[in-house]
């Protein structure tokens, strides 16, 4: 198990970490080229000054009509990603990984406050789940897909929490929270979850199209 | 319940279920989203996360509130998303489906972009099913009636050139009656703006021609009409998918005011023909910004007054709302001058809720009033929210600047006996002007 764990993040996280990041720019790369060759309308369009106030008001709970119209979302929506962004960077045994593969180094949360963020963001995941079964408006076009990004996301959590709480013996939980992170990282750039960067040029475009063309707002 | 409950007769969707066959269907849909589509449909399939936000966004939605099939996800879901998700292969009877939802069920009317939280453009999305639809002729009838018409004879109605020149001459000696220095000035080159209308003015709104040439007059502008093909601005092949059309009738429209050398372009109180304008024609001719600029009414009545051209006899005293036309005030930005214009003119304004760029559509937009008698009853129980939300206002009068608007709201006012009335802003100006003795 120990030479599995060790494996696991040693050669296969770097293997995640290349897919991701090559995947990522790769992607990123296609759909602009696209991008330029049939949406040349779209990118004359694009301003960086509409975009940013676009990213801002969106970047606010609340902060536009679409997230007041939906307080559950908007709560779990920021919570999870919030969550995933402080346990990522400020736990204090990723801080460890971070600096002994990257070198780089962040300040860390103390260990009960991630204890919160973690079940918050669990919590945040069961907000979601329970809309994709309870609320026709979203059951009825819910697909796998959608279910993937949750279900995985929610899995990490989970088998983070545990594992740094020793609930099932070591090191089985932590390494399937790496197997499961591992994941995340190689689907990250060719599922749903590209949203993560994608929503840039989605957000960007519609800022600039409502702002710049349209002379009104996209909140 | 889903759209093959709700299916509508239609003698042009119809013919087309039956000559079509399933290959054809996946052809076209392959060289459409292959050959045209391109990263923004792409991005917008991937990352809509299916989180229905934009169910809050639509009137339809709204209005259909137990309904979960009327949420702009839902629509996509079934239309665009199945193409891509069944790589074309759709029968015959479900681009049936496919088409009156997209034709008669979206206004593309904008109003979910505000719920989006990633930013999808549902209303490009859905222009992409109507293209698909248009190119196998999968349109409904009245609609596509319009788009042959355009393509006949450069306007909507199949108004003939000589019945064109008729009325605006009509008209001319009608106004000189009241206001006997008045001309309506055909094809004066050189003047500061042509004023170019929708074919239904001619057609069947006459009287908006005698009053905009009553204000033009008292205000001492100088302008021209154009009595040649592409006077009429507006542009149901853009609402159909045609697009090939939809790039001639706008050169057509900017080519005619180039030749008579005027400064700008003023257009009457109509919604979809300025999207078509500003928005849409000059991207497909590959334009950034029109060659010659465009003015809507609301601007130009709004430039008139401040700039003490026209003066206000007296308001008009009756309290009246403001609906605020998609392409005009979400498409536009027109929503304060449009308020500053009204105020003007009316001394008690009670404002919709919601309002300006986040009020209801009037669910005559985007082509779906062209469909026709076949499709009313989808906007009467589709806009029960706008119903709704004018009875709450309690006033008897609302302003709606945009032909499709009082079309759509008069509907809307007759099936659920609101006893309002619909006002453009030409009326209020020419009733309350100081007319010249």
């Amino acid at each position: 198990m120990n030479t599995l764990y060790n494996f696991a993040v040693g050669p296969l996280a770097w293997a995640a970490w290349t897919i991701c990041i090559l995947g990522t720019v790769w992607r990123v790369w296609s759909l602009w080229r696209l991008a330029r060759r049939r949406d040349a309308s779209t990118v004359a369009y694009l301003s960086l000054p509409c975009s940013l106030k676009s990213f801002f008001r969106w970047g606010i709970p609340f902060g536009t009509l679409g997230w007041r119209a939906s307080p559950l979302l908007t709560v779990a929506t920021f919570v999870l990603h919030l969550a995933l962004v402080a346990s990522a960077l400020l736990f204090s045994a990723h801080n460890v990984m971070w600096d002994y593969n990257f070198g780089l180094s962040f300040a860390s949360l103390p260990d009960p406050v991630m204890d919160v963020v973690t079940l918050t963001a669990l919590a945040a995941c069961a907000v979601l789940a329970w809309r994709r079964i309870g609320n026709a408006n979203v059951s009825t076009v819910t697909r796998r897909a959608d279910w993937f990004g949750l279900v995985l996301v929610a899995g990490i959590f989970a088998s983070g929490f545990a594992s740094a709480h020793n609930w099932v013996s070591q090191p089985f939980m932590a390494l399937l929270h790496v197997l499961l992170a591992e994941t995340l990282l190689v689907c990250f750039p060719f599922t749903r979850l590209s949203h993560a960067f994608l929503i840039l040029f989605t957000r960007a475009s519609m800022g600039s199209e409502a702002i710049g063309v349209r002379r009104t707002c996209d909140w | 319940m889903g759209i093959e409950e709700r299916r509508i007769e239609d003698a042009n969707l119809e013919r087309a279920r039956t000559s079509l066959t399933p290959e054809k269907i996946t052809k076209v849909i392959r060289d459409v989203l292959k050959g045209e589509a391109g990263a923004k449909l792409k991005i917008y399939a991937e990352i809509c996360m299916r989180c229905g936000a934009c169910a809050q966004g639509c009137h339809y939605s709204l209005s259909h509130p137990d309904d979960p099939s009327y949420t702009p996800v839902a629509k996509l879901d079934k239309t665009l998303f199945k193409m891509i998700r069944d790589k074309g292969r759709i029968s015959p009877d479900q681009l049936y489906g496919m088409a009156q939802i997209a034709f008669t069920e979206c206004n593309m009317c904008r109003r979910c972009s505000h719920f989006c939280p990633v930013g999808i453009d549902v209303a490009y999305l859905i222009s992409m099913v109507r293209r698909i639809c248009s190119k196998l002729g999968m349109v409904p009838t009245f609609i596509q009636d319009t788009a042959n018409s355009h393509s006949a004879t450069f306007n909507q109605m199949w108004v003939n050139e000589d019945e064109w020149q008729d009325s605006l001459i009509w008209q001319e000696e009608e106004a000189r009656d009241e206001f006997p220095g008045l001309r309506i000035p055909l094809d004066e080159e050189g003047v500061d703006f042509m004023y170019s209308v929708i074919a239904p003015e001619p057609k069947f709104r006459t009287q908006l021609i005698y009053q905009a040439a009553a204000i033009f007059h008292s205000a001492g502008c100088s302008w021209t009409m154009p009595s040649k093909p592409g006077w009429d601005n507006s542009d149901m092949c853009m609402f159909v998918g045609d697009y090939e059309m939809m790039g001639r009738i706008k050169r057509t429209h900017f080519d005619l005011a180039r030749k008579l050398r005027v400064r700008r372009i003023v257009m009457g109180e109509c919604g979809h023909a300025f999207r078509s304008v500003y928005d849409q024609g000059n991207r497909w001719l590959g334009w950034k910004n029109s060659p010659v600029p465009v003015v809507h009414s609301i601007e130009f009545f709004w430039e008139l007054l401040n700039e003490g051209k026209i003066h206000i006899a007296h308001k008009f005293e009756e309290p009246v709302t403001i609906h605020d036309p998609c392409n005009t005030v979400r498409g536009r930005g027109l929503g304060d001058k449009l308020r500053e214009v009204v105020h003007a003119l009316c001394s008690n304004v009670v404002e919709m809720t919601p309002t300006r760029e986040h009020n209801f559509c009037c669910a005559a937009g985007g082509g779906v009033i062209n469909c026709g008698p076949p499709f009313k009853s989808v906007r009467m129980e589709g806009n029960k929210c706008k119903a709704d939300q004018l009875k709450a206002t309690g006033v008897n009068h609302v302003v709606a600047p945009c032909h499709n608007c009082h079309g759509g709201l008069e509907d809307i006012i007759k099936h659920n006996q609101l006893k309002m009335e619909t006002l453009f802003l030409g009326d209020l100006i020419y009733k309350l002007m100081e007319k010249p003795q």
